[in-house]
């Protein structure tokens, strides 16, 4: 066939390219509408129902007994936060530390076996992680505690932080390392200040998904760091949970219970919500200056 | 007076052989230029010098390479003290990400463990100056080093190179990316810098091998096939492999 541009062939085959154009267009149109309208509706009906228990009392009194009016969450927004902190401790610079390893330094067999390990262990079931820890931690110490709640979160983040970090210095191009090199500076000076550095804010952003993530896990804190009525700081003893704790006011049936589980809900979405506004404003790019 | 001495240098790819005894000697505040078609082992060759070739998983080298008459093939010698003596500048320009145009240049130093403000400030002025970019960029010192345009930058890499004082410096393709200006720039400052230090550059363009050069040596697979005054090498080359790359029969 003749490829004459004035041709019916062209013709057709300008239209059909337009009303393909037309249809996949409106198709991503669509599905961006619906990931917005989606975050939007959980949201909305989150601020909804919580709104009415989300106080301040909510925010600074402990959970009062069955049948007393008010309380709130101080013991499970402490415990949440002590549990994703420790947990982070533990795993952010373990995660970043094996992504590193598996991008700068990791070849062969060895390396692929960590890589397939970390790929498995994301998609192993958190519940899973859980009883992991309860065997490990848990039973030896004979009770549950706030050290196995972060522990468990700690191995929750590891592999989605290290095939981040992993990721993200694959794209360093080895030219860049190579220009280190070339200054006359160890490798390991090159990896750490060069090219990990060049992409710290990307990984901080990837690591504070994985840490906002983290901070709603329930199932595997119930085997590990159980619940607890009261306040608490102590490392081995049993703590509560902003998760946990919304799980048991919301299968609860007290109607005081289900409103202040609702109001927790609230509280971790601000919470997430505020991790991830927080790091992608510390962590903007930016260039060190000459003071 | 020789202030590198290559003998017999070999260089693999894993069992792939890119480089078949070299011997040339390079001779100090001169240019010598690399020509020869792609996959002649120019790069290769140059790589050696600072030993960063071995750093290519699978690859090595073997032979003698003498820096002020030091033999850096030897067991024992650190690549990483070599490499502070032979600067590189790559083909395309590559300043370090997130880092200031100030941080690029003193990035040698700093990470070697020079922290003195007033050290830092000298240098990074000395060799913005030497790299002919200091005009240009001296009130822009705390911007990204990637925000400059390709030659700035190219340059802001050759200010990095020089900060550490290498008395040999490797230019593998410098302009390769470059456009006419930015090349015209940086060829004035290959002439500029001979002053100061001995210079290696890898080129594709002969014009410029012949322009910024005293010397030139033409590779062809993996071997050293003439080497000589440049004005030698480009008016009455002795080899005829030589003069047909010259005319453009091949390569």
């Amino acid at each position: 066939m003749s490829l004459n541009p004035l041709g019916d062939f062209t013709r057709l085959h300008y239209k059909r390219r337009k009303a393909t154009n037309i249809l996949f267009c409106s198709l991503m149109v669509v599905s961006t509408l619906i990931v917005v309208l989606a975050l939007g509706a959980v949201f909305g009906y989150v601020l909804y129902k919580g709104l009415p228990a989300f106080n301040w009392p909510f925010f600074t009194s402990l959970p009062k007994p069955v049948g007393e009016v008010g309380g709130g969450m101080l013991n499970a927004i402490v415990g949440s936060l002590i549990m994703v902190s420790l947990g982070g401790l533990i795993g952010v610079p373990w995660g970043i530390l094996t992504g590193v390893y598996l991008s700068e330094y990791g070849r062969g067999k060895f390396a692929s076996t960590v890589r397939f390990s970390a790929n498995m262990l994301s998609s192993v079931p958190s519940i899973i992680l859980g009883l992991f820890v309860y065997v490990i931690l848990v039973k030896p110490m004979h009770r549950f505690s706030a050290l196995s709640g972060s522990l468990t979160l700690a191995i929750i983040m590891i592999p989605t932080i290290a095939r981040i970090t992993e990721e993200l210095l694959k794209l360093v191009p080895n030219h860049i390392r190579e220009a280190g090199l070339a200054l006359g500076l160890p490798r390991w000076k090159v990896t750490l200040r060069i090219v990990l550095r060049g992409s710290f804010s990307a990984i901080i952003t990837g690591v504070m998904l994985a840490v906002a993530r983290v901070s709603g896990e329930t199932a595997p804190l119930l085997f590990t760091a159980l619940n607890n009525q009261f306040l608490q700081f102590r490392l081995d003893q049993p703590i509560s949970s902003l998760p946990v704790q919304i799980y048991t006011y919301a299968i609860s049936p007290f109607d005081d219970w289900n409103r202040q589980a609702w109001a927790g809900a609230y509280a971790l979405i601000v919470f997430v919500f505020l991790i991830n506004l927080i790091t992608r404003v510390i962590f903007k790019p930016t260039v060190k200056g000459l003071n | 007076m020789s202030i590198l001495k290559v003998n017999n240098l070999n260089a693999w790819f894993g069992e792939h052989r890119a480089l078949n005894n070299i011997k040339l000697s390079f001779d100090s505040n001169k240019v010598t230029a690399l020509i020869g078609p792609s996959g002649c082992g120019k790069s290769t060759f140059i790589r050696c010098l600072n030993r960063l070739h071995e750093e290519t998983p699978g690859a090595s080298a073997s032979g003698q390479v003498i820096l002020q008459g030091e033999n850096i093939y030897v067991a024992g010698v650190d690549p990483v003290r070599i490499r502070r003596k032979v600067g590189m500048v790559f083909q395309k320009p590559n300043p370090f990400p997130a880092l200031s145009v100030f941080d690029n240049v003193v990035a040698g130093l700093r990470l070697a463990g020079i922290g003195r403000k007033s050290i830092l400030r000298d240098v990074a002025e000395k060799s913005l100056k030497l790299a002919a970019l200091w005009d240009e960029v001296k009130d822009k010192l705390n911007q990204p080093g990637t925000s400059l345009s390709g030659g700035q930058q190219q340059r802001l890499c050759i200010a990095r190179a020089l900060a550490v004082e290498p008395p040999v410096l490797l230019m593998d393709e410098p302009t390769s990316a470059l456009d006419p200006i930015s090349t015209a720039k940086i060829e004035e400052l290959v002439l500029s810098l001979k002053k100061e230090i001995t210079i290696i550059i890898v080129t594709h363009n002969m014009q410029q091998a012949a322009r910024v050069s005293d010397k030139t040596a033409f590779f062809l697979l993996g071997e050293l096939i003439e080497f000589g005054d440049t004005s030698q090498i480009f008016t009455v080359p002795k080899e005829k492999k030589t003069e047909e790359y010259i005319t453009g029969k091949f390569g």
